[in-house]
């Protein structure tokens, strides 16, 4: 399969990029890893006149630690975050979470900007970047805007990103003391998306949960932020009857589709034990329990 | 319909040619250079039969463009062999590592870029870095013993 006839640029600087989304507005598509994109573009379920390649601009493939922020930036890889000595020390969820995208050849070139930028409720990161409270910077031609995680994804393949800005840094809080994060998948093989996926995120204070946060993977048409779970889990204790309750509200925010990874019912089992497997390993490397 | 030059190293040798924006990598590889030990399996970027190094890294070539390698090197299966077989190569040969074949040079390229990076890589760190190269044969556990057996040839 050959992608449909589309125009490529690409420009070696972030302003140059930006010039060149502003001349041609949403006829464009931003292209980077490629590894959503291009598959789309063969199956004809995008046809972008334009692809404006940013993967050739210096200094954005960032990992670091800075202002009280993990800053992973636009052009980092899923590899990259695999590999990071600091993600895999302080934010294990994101170790978690890179493991299971896809597999490791798709992960040498998928960027996790990519990742929550594509829209895609059966990605792995928008449910982890949920949990976590997240924000990522979008750049565009009159500067930089800060947009919080919950905020950001407005519906199926759509996100709060306007066609003139790039997703240039996601910022995620550092941990305080006494927190901990899991991701936990249900795939049907190496490099399936999600039958479902829990994130959990807890900050654990002298026995009590102040803090937390549920994002679950492909269990509707955007992807969720178990508001009710989150609420209920804030001071209680992390034990096993606080976690199935938790577990049971957060299924009963999803609303997946039945299709060949499962029917609804079946998914929304699975969104209820997946997020229970995470609550429990959130908790223990919370070291709460 | 934009045309682009692009110019990479293939192989160790410097060529260039004029595509389309759309042209995906592996087409240029076979068809514009008559590299075909680089296989179209799947073109859905699952199987893993169109892997390439791109400036050392496997990444599948289906799911690449053509000009998103321009000024870059990529090695194919027959930049592996130098003056003799690549020990990678010997080692698929000597452990029976192949079956019907058609997986055998992403499986290579793949194997090949593991050893650069670990030395003496154990059989979970072999199946996961495999784990994006199927094998419709299944004959998963020759191609782990030929990676460990030119991981020792390697020392």
């Amino acid at each position: 399969m050959i992608p449909p006839s589309f125009d490529y640029h690409a420009p070696r600087t972030l302003p140059e990029a930006l010039a060149l989304l502003g001349q041609l507005g949403d006829e464009a598509k931003i292209l980077s890893g490629g590894q959503s994109l291009l598959p789309m573009m063969k199956l004809r379920f995008a046809q972008p006149a334009h692809l404006v390649d940013i993967g050739r601009i210096p200094g954005l493939d960032y990992i670091k630690e800075e202002g009280g922020f993990l800053k992973i930036g636009a052009l980092a890889r899923e590899a990259g975050l695999e590999a990071s000595e600091v993600v895999r020390s302080k934010y294990p969820i994101l170790a978690d979470t890179a493991a299971v995208i896809a597999d490791p050849l798709v992960r040498n070139l998928a960027t996790v900007a990519g990742n929550l930028a594509h829209g895609d409720p059966a990605n792995d990161h928008p449910a982890t970047m949920l949990a976590l409270g997240a924000e990522v910077v979008a750049t565009g031609p009159k500067g930089s805007r800060t947009i919080p995680i919950d905020q950001f994804f407005t519906g199926l393949f759509t996100t709060a990103l306007q066609p003139s800005e790039v997703l240039t840094e996601i910022r995620i809080p550092a941990p305080p003391p006494g927190s901990g994060g899991a991701y936990v998948k249900l795939e049907r093989k190496v490099g399936d998306f999600a039958t479902a996926g829990a994130a959990v995120f807890l900050v654990i204070k002298g026995g009590t949960i102040e803090r937390a946060g549920v994002g679950l993977t492909n269990a509707g048409p955007m992807p969720i932020k178990a508001r009710e779970a989150e609420s209920y889990l804030k001071g209680k204790k992390p034990d096993e009857a606080t976690f199935a309750e938790a577990g049971r509200l957060a299924a009963a925010a999803t609303r997946p589709g039945a299709d060949r990874r499962g029917s609804v019912d079946y998914k929304k089992e699975m969104a209820r034990v997946l997020t229970v497997r995470a609550l429990r390993k959130a908790a223990q490397r919370a070291g709460g329990r | 319909m934009a045309r682009h030059t692009v110019r990479l190293t293939v192989n160790g040798t410097p060529r260039e040619a004029d595509v389309e924006s759309r042209l995906l990598l592996v087409h240029l590889l076979r068809e514009s250079f008559r590299l075909t030990g680089t296989h179209i399996g799947c073109d859905t970027t699952h199987c893993g039969a169109c892997t390439v190094l791109l400036d050392g890294v496997p990444v599948k070539s289906c799911t690449v463009l053509a000009v998103q390698a321009d000024g870059r090197k990529v090695t194919t299966v027959e930049g592996l062999e130098t003056d003799k077989l690549h020990p990678i190569q010997e080692a698929f040969m000597e452990e029976h590592g192949l079956q019907c074949g058609f997986c055998t040079p992403g499986m290579m390229l793949t194997s090949a870029a593991l050893l650069e990076k670990t030395k003496n890589p154990g059989e979970d760190e072999i199946r996961h870095a495999i784990s994006g190269n199927l094998c419709r044969c299944t004959g998963y556990v020759n191609i782990v013993k030929a990676v460990q057996h030119a991981a020792a040839k390697l020392g």
